[in-house]
């Protein structure tokens, strides 16, 4: 790893995403060149990834990259690591990064490494088996794509005296914009369990869903996003984004709070890799007791309430 | 319409992982195998479009002897032809990727349907993969589908909310759970599965670009105290989430 390029994605006017934040984070920490590259963005939004010691940031501009085509960005991002003769490239693993990623790593005849928990000098950790097992990877070829894991690699200040702007203008077509983004749908009011950094998830011991309010209440409290078992999302309490587990969001947030819930293999599968974990349940044998930190045998309905009072004087809300 | 759908044998979701002797991979004794979760709404969507708008459904797969098990799921399904491009080496994403990729362009297929992953190696990658190889558009993690002319509008979950995206056929498309409800093959096509044809096709060898060194399980480092409900317990909680975990 002697030259990295960063894709950075942003949030808004102001930000970049976090997930952006962390891959700098972690390309800083390999002490190689660095070059930021983004497709849209604020001067503001750019700027702010100074504070995690980035210098260099280059911006592609085309009419084609206006209407966020994944093959477009993945063209885009591919000829500029060409022109420069980057080696590495990190992307963030989250829904964008899923897309593009492995493009670029055709793109360049590169080695693609995805969903990395920790990196080395060339050869990283990734989990495999839903987090039953891990392996130790390295590429084969000289430049190598490397998608991160979120939440993992967490986001440290570094400030850098400033972010220097340069433009990139992409020999693109429409052959390489043939997805278009044509709306965004979001989920207005409320955090995604992918981007939460901590988690109140519920699950059948809720016995139905009027009684998600305690749920929702400990989460705001605590400015958590909610989240749900399989087995409540599939009996239509809550919607599907919600769900975490094997055919829902994988989570690694600082804490997952786990009411409720069982811990079928296929619900560890999404949230064992969160930092810290604490389960309520009021079967001692349950298996979601095996993966937690902490525990409280008890009953969601009684315990939540008490739980909910003593965080919020802890927060002095 | 011609309709590839590719598919993959992976372990049972309750398996328990053990690292086998060459300390790369898993221990495949007395492991059960199925059918990738998600290939099932590939398959799913693969046959409703087949009976909306007519033509084939071929199911492909890359691997060894065991992989004709899956072949023989999707031709219960009601896939029209099944093959396995028969390679008993541990790839890369890559190397199946371009296996796949060879044998597509031999096929020039309308719609190419995937799982949005493999629940073995986790890694997303498979259906952007052999859209770049094949120069085509891809939509992944589809959670909604819909094809007028050669127009497909698709919906997909993103951070936060849904994308909607439009493109054009010929695409691939990775399947997302909420896609569709996919069938139970019925117990007499089960039966005429096992006698129906499967093709084979030797590896086309290709170097890896990415080897992995070592396969560990991972080390817990969970603190594990569980405590009982009282109110001064549940004080002590509050109080390690706030001084030893650092998390609130």
């Amino acid at each position: 790893m002697k030259h990295i390029i960063v894709f950075l994605e942003p949030k808004d006017e102001h930000s970049l995403k976090r997930t952006s934040y962390e891959a700098i984070t972690a390309a800083k920490q390999t002490g190689a060149d660095i070059t930021g590259f983004a497709v849209s963005g604020t001067e503001t939004a750019l700027q702010s990834a100074a504070e995690y010691g980035l210098q260099k940031v280059v911006l592609a501009q085309h009419p084609l990259l206006d209407n966020y085509s994944s093959t477009a960005v993945a063209e885009a991002l591919s000829q500029f690591a060409s022109s420069v003769q980057a080696d590495t490239i990190f992307i963030s693993a989250n829904a964008t990064g899923k897309e593009i990623a492995p493009r670029i790593s055709i793109k360049l005849h590169a080695g693609f490494i995805p969903d990395c928990n920790e990196l080395s000098n060339d050869s990283a950790m990734r989990p495999v088996f839903a987090g039953k097992a891990k392996v130790h990877v390295k590429s084969n070829t000289p430049i190598t794509v490397y998608s991160l894991r979120p939440n993992v690699f967490t986001a440290k200040s570094n400030p850098s005296a400033g972010v220097s702007i340069s433009s990139f203008s992409p020999n693109l077509d429409e052959s390489h914009a043939k997805v278009k983004v044509v709306s965004i749908l979001k989920n207005e009011g409320h955090l995604d369990v992918s981007e939460a950094d901590i988690i109140v998830s519920g699950g059948r011991g809720l016995k139905g869903p009027e009684h998600f309010t305690l749920i929702e209440n400990l989460a705001a409290t605590l400015g958590a996003a909610v989240g749900a078992s399989r087995a409540v999302v599939d009996a239509g309490w809550r919607p599907h984004s919600e769900q975490v587990g094997q055919t829902g969001k994988t989570v690694s947030p600082s804490l997952y709070i786990a009411c409720g819930i069982s811990g079928a293999v296929q619900h560890l599968a999404g949230m064992s890799s969160s930092k810290f974990i604490l389960a309520i349940n009021k079967d001692k044998e349950a298996p979601i007791f095996k993966v937690a930190d902490y525990g409280i045998v008890g009953d969601v309905f009684e315990v939540l309430p008490v739980l909910n009072q003593k965080l919020k004087a802890l927060l002095g809300k | 319409m011609n309709i590839l759908v590719c598919i993959s044998q992976v372990p049972d979701t309750t398996t328990k992982v053990q690292v086998a002797s060459d300390g790369i991979s898993i221990d495949r004794t007395g492991v059960k195998f199925i059918l990738n979760p998600y290939d099932e709404f590939a398959l799913e969507e693969g046959l409703q479009l087949r009976e909306k708008f007519g033509g084939t459904v071929t199911a492909l797969t890359v691997g060894g002897e065991t992989f004709k098990e899956i072949l023989r799921t999707a031709l219960a399904m009601g896939a029209d032809k099944a093959i396995l491009i028969k390679d008993e080496h541990k790839n890369d994403s890559y190397s199946v990727a371009f296996q796949i990729s060879e044998i597509a362009k031999t096929m020039n297929p309308d719609v190419l349907m995937l799982g949005r992953q493999s629940i073995d190696y986790d890694s997303f990658a498979m259906a952007p993969m052999l859209a770049e190889l094949l120069g085509l558009p891809s939509i992944s993690m589809v959670s909604s589908l819909t094809i007028d002319g050669n127009l497909i509008t698709a919906e997909r979950d993103i951070e936060g909310g849904k994308e909607v995206l439009e493109s054009s056929l010929p695409c691939v498309i990775s399947a997302q759970k909420g896609l569709n409800n996919p069938r139970y093959p019925k117990l007499p096509d089960i039966m005429k599965a096992k006698s129906k044809p499967i093709e084979e096709i030797p590896s086309l060898s290709t170097d890896a670009r990415i080897s992995t060194m070592a396969m560990q399980l991972p080390i817990s480092k969970r603190i594990g105290k569980v405590s009982g409900d009282s109110e001064s317990e549940i004080s002590d909680i509050v109080l390690a989430l706030h001084e030893e975990a650092k998390v609130i």
